[in-house]
């Protein structure tokens, strides 16, 4: 007998009829899912009862796959094959990682999003999340005894079009239906504002592992509104982990550790963080491996001390997103933690300080995001019928296009809510103009070269006139998952185009196949294109060049090591030229052009050499 | 005629409707529907209505609709676990056939 549970009034599910759905925190660090069950939304834990799923996979050369702690024991001993932190590559191109060179990755630069070398071949951050988001799904099937009907995934508030669009491409990927993606902060509030039914305007604090997002949003009659958004995506509880690394290798006078050392003490720092929240001061003891000890006392004072710094690099984002929204901080009614390394104490002081007020924390920070999410996918599974309530979010960055001269004209300002349509007018720019290309930006810079190219496309068939007597409506509109479409319309003679704006990764899904042909008028990934082919050309140009020489004179102007250097350097090129990348192939055709150079210099004196001789210097003078 | 909770399903219900913040009660049902004929139904009870049948079972209120109540009478209604899953399970001695999946049943 399938065992029931409780439902609304009036709604309960007929047989085989399947409401179950979840929400899922797809997390940086750790992902977590959650479901309501008989009214009360809890996390789903794994067949050893944690909670928590590390977002971290393992590669295997038989294709098969380690996820979370199995995974995450590995990454030390097996880094190029396990991946971690895959959220911060969804949707970015390598252009967009200005640290790809400090992580342990071979990336192959694709158009649209980076991709990544591993034993099992080459994995797009969509395929690692899927891989993700899977095995939350099985634990989610498992423990409802049942297929999904649906998921809420949740992802940051300042994740643009291409990483929400990424998030929902691995969701399928994983055979979730994505019942819609919800911004992190406001499935927080949906936790907490639900379950407290409480109203007003509301901060979201959420310092996770690496990053910290700060959230300003309205909740009332049920209605979330989200006012402003800001953070800094490369601070979080590690930092402050390290800063107490540093202060042990201060106080213990250490220098120049072995890397197990130096994970050891990592380790050891990261427990004395934990422990400081609950204690007023620890015992940090390692024994290093030279045999060398380290005890130290570190007190809740010199923690709050050497990480003071920390603190205030969250404050000034959170002041910036009140000036946003057009609020001061006693506007505030409430402060939502979420993420782990809010319970620090020191976070909880100065945010307190902050807002003059003590911080929500009444439900777990790590489980709040996921909390939320579950309750709004239960709305939208069809599992409640009274509380219609609607959610209201914005968008990150405001969304524009290229006027002349390469300037944007922003038409959607960011901090919008969506859904949201906006329509602007243009004209021609010169006389008998009969088409126009638009090019949509997104980015809050005034050069069009400085902001993120979404998508181009053109309007043909205007009809010819004099300059600037052409109406040209285009609307720009995002839909309730942030997804852009834009669509212009010349208003004198009806003619039209349009896009939707979808990033293009190299993915074979059909669906996939069909974004990348329709986004080949993405400027980027036509940028890139053409840069690739034509380091290939020079590429094909220089190794056809060099080979004819070494034909020629190979044998008598270089000895052998000399010769082995170049045909190294030509099948080197070769390879890359296999490849994608084109700062690789230009970088290996540099390096050729180096190898070769002595090479290349001697056959010019050689046949300056052929040309003088046998002539006498009044016939050259000539 | 009687229809009674164990006292693990009681603390449950109580603890949900606890949660809820509102709520008078549990509602138990059958309808007509499903491969054998006719399926559980289990709500929270917001109202009771003049023709329900009324039990009280470890201070939890539990209501049947009379048409319901034919069907039900002689139910305990349990809370378990089974592995990972866990939820509400009728031990009903009216039932004389369950469908495979175990969603519906006759009588």
């Amino acid at each position: 007998m399938a065992l029931l549970q409780i439902a609304e009034p009036g709604m309960s599910a007929a047989p085989h009829q399947h409401r179950l759905a979840v929400g899922i925190d797809l997390g940086t660090t750790n992902s977590l899912v959650a479901t309501v069950r008989s009214g009360l939304s809890v996390v789903l834990h794994d067949e050893n009862g944690r909670p928590l799923l590390p977002s971290v996979v393992r590669y295997h050369g038989d294709g098969s796959t380690d996820v979370g702690y199995p995974a995450q024991a590995m990454q030390s001993r097996d880094p190029h094959n396990t991946i971690v932190s895959v959220k911060r590559f969804m949707g970015r191109g390598l252009r967009d990682l200005p640290d790809a060179g400090n992580t342990a990755y071979q990336f192959v630069d694709s158009p649209g999003m980076v991709q990544l070398k591993t034993v099992a071949g080459v994995k797009s951050p969509v395929e690692v999340s899927a891989d993700i988001l899977r095995v939350l799904r099985d634990r989610a099937e498992t423990a409802l005894g049942g297929e999904l009907v649906g998921a809420v995934i949740t992802v940051p508030a300042y994740f643009d079009d291409a990483q929400r669009q990424a998030t929902k491409d691995a969701a399928r990927l994983a055979g979730l239906n994505v019942l819609r993606l919800l911004n992190e902060p406001t499935a927080a509030a949906v936790a907490y504002g639900l379950d407290n039914a409480a109203e007003g305007v509301y901060a979201v604090y959420d310092l996770g592992g690496g990053t910290f997002d700060i959230s300003i949003l309205r909740l009332s009659k049920g209605v979330f509104e989200v006012l402003a958004t800001n953070g800094d995506s490369a601070l979080g509880g590690d930092d402050f982990d390290h800063r107490i690394y540093c202060w042990i290798l201060e106080q213990a006078k250490l220098s120049a550790l072995k890397p197990q050392d130096a994970r050891l003490l990592l380790t050891r720092a990261r427990e004395a963080k934990e422990d400081l929240t609950t204690h007023p001061e620890v015992r940090v003891t390692a024994v290093l491996g030279a045999g060398q000890l380290v005890d130290l006392l570190l007190t809740t004072e010199t923690f709050a001390e050497i990480t003071r710094s920390l603190v205030n690099k969250t404050l000034a984002p959170t002041k910036k997103a009140l000036r946003d929204a057009g609020l001061e901080p006693e506007d505030v009614k409430g402060v939502v933690m979420v993420g782990g390394s809010t319970r620090m104490p020191q976070i909880q002081r100065a945010v307190g300080k902050f807002f003059g007020q003590e911080p929500l924390n009444n439900l777990d920070p790590d489980r709040v995001v996921a909390l939320g999410a579950a309750i709004q996918a239960n709305v939208l599974a069809g599992n409640r019928s009274d509380d219609e309530w609607l959610l209201l979010d914005v968008i990150p960055l405001s969304l524009g296009l290229e006027t002349m001269g390469g300037l944007v004209e922003k038409v959607i300002p960011r901090n919008s809510t969506i859904p949201v349509a906006r329509a602007q007018e243009f004209t021609t720019y010169k006389d008998g103009q009969t088409a126009m290309s638009i090019h949509v930006v997104q980015g809050e810079r005034e050069l069009v070269s400085d902001c993120r190219s979404l998508a181009k496309f053109e309007l043909r068939g205007i009809p010819p006139m004099v300059a600037g007597a052409a109406r040209i409506r285009v609307t720009f509109q995002v839909d309730a998952d942030g997804l852009l479409s834009v669509s212009a319309r010349e208003k004198n003679c009806g003619v039209e185009a349009s896009v939707v704006v979808k990033p293009s990764y190299g993915l074979t899904d059909d669906e996939i196949t069909r974004m990348l042909r329709t986004s080949q008028e993405n400027a980027q990934s036509d940028m890139e294109a053409r840069a690739l082919r034509e380091q290939q050309v020079e590429a094909g140009r220089l190794i056809e060049a060099i080979e004819a020489a070494l034909g020629e004179d190979g044998d008598t102007l270089l000895n052998a090591s000399e010769r082995a250097e170049i045909d190294g350097g030509i099948a080197e090129l070769r390879n890359v030229l296999q490849g994608q990348n084109h700062m690789s192939i230009k970088d290996q055709i540099e390096k050729l052009n180096h190898i070769s150079g002595t090479f290349a210099a001697r056959r010019m004196d050689k046949s300056v050499k052929r040309a003088l001789t046998g002539h006498k210097l009044e016939e050259l003078e000539t | 005629m009687a229809v009674t909770l164990t006292e693990k399903a009681a603390t449950h219900v109580k603890n949900y409707i606890a949660k809820r913040g509102k709520g008078v009660g549990l509602r138990l049902g059958v309808r007509t529907s499903g491969c054998s004929g006719m399926s559980y139904t289990l709500e929270f009870a917001d109202e009771m209505n003049d023709t329900d049948s009324r039990f009280d079972s470890h201070g939890v209120t539990v209501l049947v609709d009379p048409k319901s109540l034919t069907y039900l009478d002689g139910t305990e209604l349990d809370f378990v676990r089974e592995g990972l899953t866990e939820g509400f399970k009728f031990n009903n001695p009216n039932i004389k056939s369950q469908c495979g999946c175990g969603e519906s049943f006759g009588v």
